[in-house]
């Protein structure tokens, strides 16, 4: 299905509050020669959620799962807008229009490109697809992040 | 499969009778050689003639751990070191161990009342039997060991310890039994999945027995499932014998007791007068035939009920229910009475709850709190906090509904909390009093 190219693998990880958990995560990655491209740090009284895009997110998540994390690939979708003034409330105003629901977000800047990306887990994301789409957001692909 | 089916299947009648008479018999013999009971029994006025049914063994007193701790280490003996063949004792975590000791006859009645039990759960002499309990001064090692050798079953003596050579024993061997704790049991199963194992296929297990600690019906479930195999529960405490005062039979619905060697009563705790039938209480056990260590009235301290129906499996015998906990691990919180079975219990009917679990009791200023550490895993994490928050708030809502108290439940990583190779280490009680 055309849509699929828009779902960008995630990876999300169980950290305990825990002195050196986050370290432990990434220097699992780094040993697998995966780059971290966006990455959000989620924490509640207990425990936190860590979450990546990457460019070799099978890798990523094998690798962790090796290493005893507990860890679950999932599906968010990026869109990209100018990195100017407005540009997020813009963007954010159509999703609102578009009735659709967010879940969480993060951001990264593309220092080659100069995009702003914004990283969406919406509630139904082939509907968040379709709809921003036909909006016309600027929805960025899985090579956009696996080729950079 | 029955070991002696006549013992095991008497008439009521003829088993309360039976009772009756060694229990006179056996108040003559401690009186005798034992100065302690002797002592005792005058204090109380208690001769043979005390004893007309089994009602009356209620004018007995009882006794207690700290009546071993007293006569530490042989004061308890009705038989001369010269008979004593054999001493275990107890692991002695809060001051002295309990000693006991068997002669030559005692050790016998030990390896029938094992095999006993063996035979129940369906153990034949075609098993290999692989022993993961530790062979020591504890009586379980021993214990079982000499029990299924009575039925000529093959033994793997293991001990405890070392998991990963358990396996590797138990694959290579072709074990079909497996004894152990059943907490140790389900590490097994844990690490031989790790090993890349499955036990459907590479495991010939069909059997466990397992006892020492209490355990949930959830666990059974988990145990069964995850080694493919029955999974008995059975019963013992050194002072009485060891293993094989009780055991379940291929009907799995309580464990049927020896009543032939031992009578058992059912008390509360606090005043000391039998439950109503049927409901729970403290399990109060009596030697009839034991000749190192007659014990009158015992107080085990394990929380349990007895059933007297009929067992389809033929034998006649009460069934004592799983103990759902001791009188002294029962957790007084905000003095609401919580046993740690509960707290298992509720876990464990949650889809994809580990197994691991530890509960930390503490006291913030004047009040107790509980937190309950789960370990998580790939069923109990969601990339969405709202589905995370919705699990745990499941999870407390479930337990405050059983327990009667606010609990927290936190998710710690996997392999965070303490493996136990011997009785797990549920409970961590950081109050002080």
């Amino acid at each position: 299905m055309e849509h699929e190219k828009y779902k960008i693998p995630q990876i999300s990880v169980f950290i305990e509050n825990k002195k050196g958990r986050f370290y432990n995560t990434t220097r699992v990655l780094k040993e697998a020669g995966v780059n971290i491209r966006a990455m959000s740090l989620a924490d509640t009284m207990d425990f936190g959620i860590l979450r990546f895009v990457v460019d070799k997110p099978e890798k990523a998540y094998e690798s962790l799962l090796e290493n005893n994390f507990i860890v679950k690939l999932n599906d968010v979708m990026a869109v990209a807008i100018k990195d100017e003034c407005g540009g997020l409330s813009d963007l954010l105003k159509t999703i609102s229009d578009l009735d659709l629901n967010i879940e969480y977000m993060y951001t990264f800047v593309n220092n080659l490109d100069k995009k702003a990306v914004m990283l969406f887990k919406f509630e139904d994301i082939d509907l968040a697809i379709d709809k921003l789409l036909k909006a016309g957001a600027e929805l960025l692909d899985k090579d956009y992040f696996t080729k950079i | 499969m029955f070991w002696e089916k006549d013992r095991e299947t008497m008439d009521r009648k003829s088993l309360e009778n039976l009772q009756v008479e060694l229990l006179r018999e056996n108040i003559e013999y401690a009186y005798k050689n034992v100065p302690f009971y002797k002592k005792k029994f005058d204090e109380y006025g208690i001769t043979k003639e005390s004893i007309k049914t089994i009602e009356d063994i209620r004018k007995l007193p009882f006794t207690t751990k700290i009546d071993f701790r007293d006569n530490y280490p042989f004061g308890l003996l009705a038989r001369p070191m010269k008979e004593i063949v054999r001493i275990h004792s107890s692991s002695g975590t809060t001051g002295k161990p309990t000693v006991v000791a068997y002669t030559k006859k005692d050790l016998k009645t030990w390896a029938d009342l094992v095999a006993r039990i063996a035979k129940a759960a369906g153990v034949t002499d075609e098993d290999i039997v692989q022993i993961a309990f530790g062979y020591g001064l504890f009586t379980g090692g021993f214990g079982l060991h000499y029990g299924l050798e009575n039925i000529g079953a093959a033994i793997i003596p293991a001990s405890s310890g070392n998991t990963k050579r358990q396996v590797m024993l138990m694959q290579d061997y072709g074990a079909t039994v497996l004894v152990c704790t059943p907490s140790y049991a389900l590490y097994i199963a844990e690490v031989a999945q790790n090993m890349g194992i499955d036990p459907k296929k590479d495991l010939k297990l069909r059997i466990g027995m397992f006892g020492a600690e209490p355990w949930s019906e959830q666990m059974r479930k988990k145990i069964e499932e995850s080694l493919n195999i029955k999974a008995y529960d059975n019963y013992g405490l050194s002072e009485i014998i060891g293993p094989g005062v009780a055991g379940e039979c291929e009907e799995q619905n309580g464990m049927h007791i020896a009543e032939d060697h031992f009578i058992a009563e059912v008390i509360d705790p606090e005043t000391e007068e039998p439950v109503k039938p049927g409901e729970y209480g403290e399990l109060v056990i009596t030697t009839l035939t034991k000749e190192a260590l007659p014990v009158f009235r015992y107080r085990t301290r394990d929380i349990t009920k007895l059933d007297y129906s009929t067992c389809k499996c033929g034998r006649t015998s009460v069934r004592m229910s799983k103990p759902i906990g001791r009188t002294d691990d029962m957790l007084i919180i905000r003095g609401v009475n919580v046993f740690p079975s509960q707290i298992e219990e509720v876990l464990f009917n949650i889809e994809g709850v580990s197994p691991h679990y530890q509960i930390i009791v503490d006291r913030k200023g004047a009040l107790d709190t509980v937190t309950i550490l789960v370990e998580a895993n790939a069923n109990l994490f969601f990339d969405e906090m709202k589905k995370q928050k919705q699990l745990l708030d499941r999870i407390n809502d479930e337990l405050k509904t059983t327990l009667g108290i606010d609990v927290d439940v936190k998710l710690v990583e996997p392999n965070s909390i303490e493996r136990s190779e011997g009785k797990a280490k549920r409970i961590i009680d950081k109050r002080k009093f």
